[in-house]
């Protein structure tokens, strides 16, 4: 799971090229809301444990509560100044070494991707890093038994129903479910309930600290600024002469 | 480059990978192979040649099979190994972003997602121009490891010119039957559905958003859209209210279209809603807020209702047409 800052209302600091902290707190990425939920479904059908894992600064912990109001039963914070910088590559690693830390699992859920890093990369990183099978863009869990998932995946040109043997991995878009809200009583047990934080020396017996962080990354942002698009100038009209004004320009463009 | 083949169909973001190729060998050297796999696929090697290709290593399956993106991985991590390019470019379709991390992190390589440009620096440099922050951001991108990767979107790059006197070298290997066998733990049970419609190639679009008040409404704009010879498309809000399927959606989760005509009903114009239209040739947008951010990005604004406006350019269309 990744804690993201809510899109709307961020702020960026466009001179130093980073997100100005102050301006959005850290909350459940919203394409992992959908991933929670789906864990915590499948353990009210068959049994089992959801883990929450995330690497993320420590005032991410709201986030992780968050998580465990809304069904898992163990979160995991992975905090440490030697994880900072981290591209997909390096938190891909890092996440998948915590994984292998915990023992066995039966099956990784993640969200599509994240809404603050977009690359939808980190699910299928994890899995290559974990040896296990993985479906992206799930939209749909059909059947889960203790051998196997069955889904319905977008490839692009159309949705193809994959079963994949367990243990895997599976990202799952917005389509897949609609997250429950936490119950009121979760939110006030959350907020007692204990996060465990983790340090790259917590993980020193699986992880090569030469890949963690900015120094394990193969990727480097060299500069990052606002999208501001160049507009157009445009004409700007009301009502029917409005109407007048589109149908000059759809017969002009042939498409009257 | 890798080629996306699935279902018997390359898919057209494949032709502007390879041109972008050609613009990038032309400044680095080296240059364009082109890798293909699948069932049938050594009689597209030439196409992908006359686009651009110098070389296609057509990975021809034995019999069909559904495309397992383990085994894609296997071949490509070996084809890279062999023949060490600079730079492998994917499309970012949903298919090229589950298998391009998977090569990537097979490689322990940097992957950069949905670049809306790669150039090379001064230096020798492979930089990758990506949005993020829900597109509110673009970011410069250097990559320290060899390949480089990279997904791109279909109609991102301008697709090249088609050579037919173009010549190059096709490598055709067969995957053998042993290899195909074995899932992987991956078993591709078969379609389950098709994608209702495929808006990015679309001439003319009618979308609509928030400006809507009922599913319903969405008729009128498919009046409008079928006399104009076009499609719906839609906001993100009306995807999330569950109205159409996301299939139709313009914006940066959704699809990146390039209309020659796009029609923008009640729809605000967030950035993320702009990245998705903002190279369509003709914007016209419909709405009742005259201080809506669209309004900027469009080469015609009509502030009004478009429960007015549009039926009125519907009755319109008809005159003309004399129906």
């Amino acid at each position: 799971m990744k804690p993201t800052p809510n899109i709307e209302k961020v702020r960026f600091d466009v001179k130093r090229g980073v997100v100005d902290r102050s301006s959005a707190k850290l909350e459940i990425n919203p394409f992992d809301l959908h991933a929670i939920e789906a864990a915590v479904r499948i353990k009210e059908s068959l049994g089992g444990t959801v883990t929450v894992v995330s690497m993320a600064p420590p005032h991410a912990e709201p986030a992780l509560r968050d998580a465990l109001a809304r069904g898992a039963d163990r979160a995991i914070l992975l905090s440490d100044r030697r994880f900072a910088g981290s591209d997909t590559l390096a938190t891909s690693y890092t996440l998948a070494s915590a994984i292998r830390k915990l023992g066995d699992f039966d099956l990784v859920i993640c969200g599509e991707k994240s809404v603050d890093g977009d690359t939808g990369q980190v699910g299928p990183e994890v899995a290559e890093f974990l040896g296990v099978p993985h479906v992206s863009y799930v939209t749909e869990v059909k059947e889960v038994s203790r051998e196997s998932v069955t889904v319905i995946s977008d490839f692009g040109s159309a949705y193809y129903l994959v079963r994949v043997k367990l243990p895997a991995l599976i990202s799952v878009t917005k389509e897949v479910n609609v997250p429950r809200k936490p119950k009121f009583k979760d939110l006030v047990k959350a907020r007692k309930a204990k996060i465990e934080v983790w340090t790259a020396d917590d993980l020193r017996d699986v992880i090569d600290f030469n890949r963690l962080g900015l120094e394990g990354s193969a990727t480097r942002v060299i500069k990052a600024y606002y999208a501001l698009e160049k507009g157009r100038e445009g004409i700007r009209v009301k009502g029917d002469e409005g109407v007048r004004k589109i149908i000059e320009l759809l017969t002009s463009e042939g498409v009257i | 480059m890798c080629a996306e083949y699935i279902d018997g169909k390359v898919h057209p973001v494949t032709y502007e990978l390879i041109g972008k190729g050609r613009e990038l060998v032309s400044k680095l050297g080296g240059s364009v192979k082109s890798v293909i796999i699948g069932y049938g696929v050594s009689k597209h090697a030439e196409e992908l040649v006359q686009y651009g290709a110098d070389e296609v290593y057509a990975y021809e399956y034995g019999a069909g099979a559904p495309p397992n993106v383990l085994l894609h991985k296997e071949i490509l991590v070996d084809l890279i190994s062999e023949i060490k390019p600079k730079l492998v470019l994917f499309g970012a379709t949903a298919w090229g972003r589950s298998l391009a991390p998977r090569v990537a992190a097979a490689l322990r390589t940097g992957l950069t997602a949905d670049c809306l440009d790669v150039y090379i620096t001064d230096e020798g440099d492979i930089v990758q121009v990506r949005p993020a922050f829900t597109g509110n951001i673009i970011a410069h991108i250097k990559t320290l490891t060899t390949p480089a990767m990279a997904t791109v979107r279909y109609k991102v790059f301008k697709p090249p010119e088609k050579d037919p006197s173009r010549m190059g070298e096709v490598h055709v290997r067969e995957v053998p039957k042993e290899r195909l066998a074995g899932s992987r733990g991956i078993e591709v049970l078969g379609k389950a559905r098709e994608k209702e419609v495929n808006i990015a190639d679309a001439e003319v679009i009618v979308a609509g958003g928030k400006g809507l008040k009922k599913k319903e409404d969405l008729k009128l704009l498919e009046e409008l859209a079928e006399l104009l010879g076009g499609v719906v498309a839609v906001s993100r809000p009306l995807v999330d209210a569950g109205w159409v399927p996301k299939d139709r959606q313009v914006g940066f989760s959704g699809n990146i279209v390039k209309p020659k005509v796009y029609i923008a009903c009640g729809i605000s114009g967030s950035p993320q809603h702009l990245a998705g239209m903002k190279d369509s040739r003709l914007i016209i947008a419909i709405n009742i807020d005259p201080s809506a951010p669209i309004g900027k990005y469009s080469d015609l604004f009509v502030v009004g209702d478009l429960y007015e406006i549009v039926p009125k350019i519907i009755e319109e269309v008809r005159r003309i047409r004399g129906r």
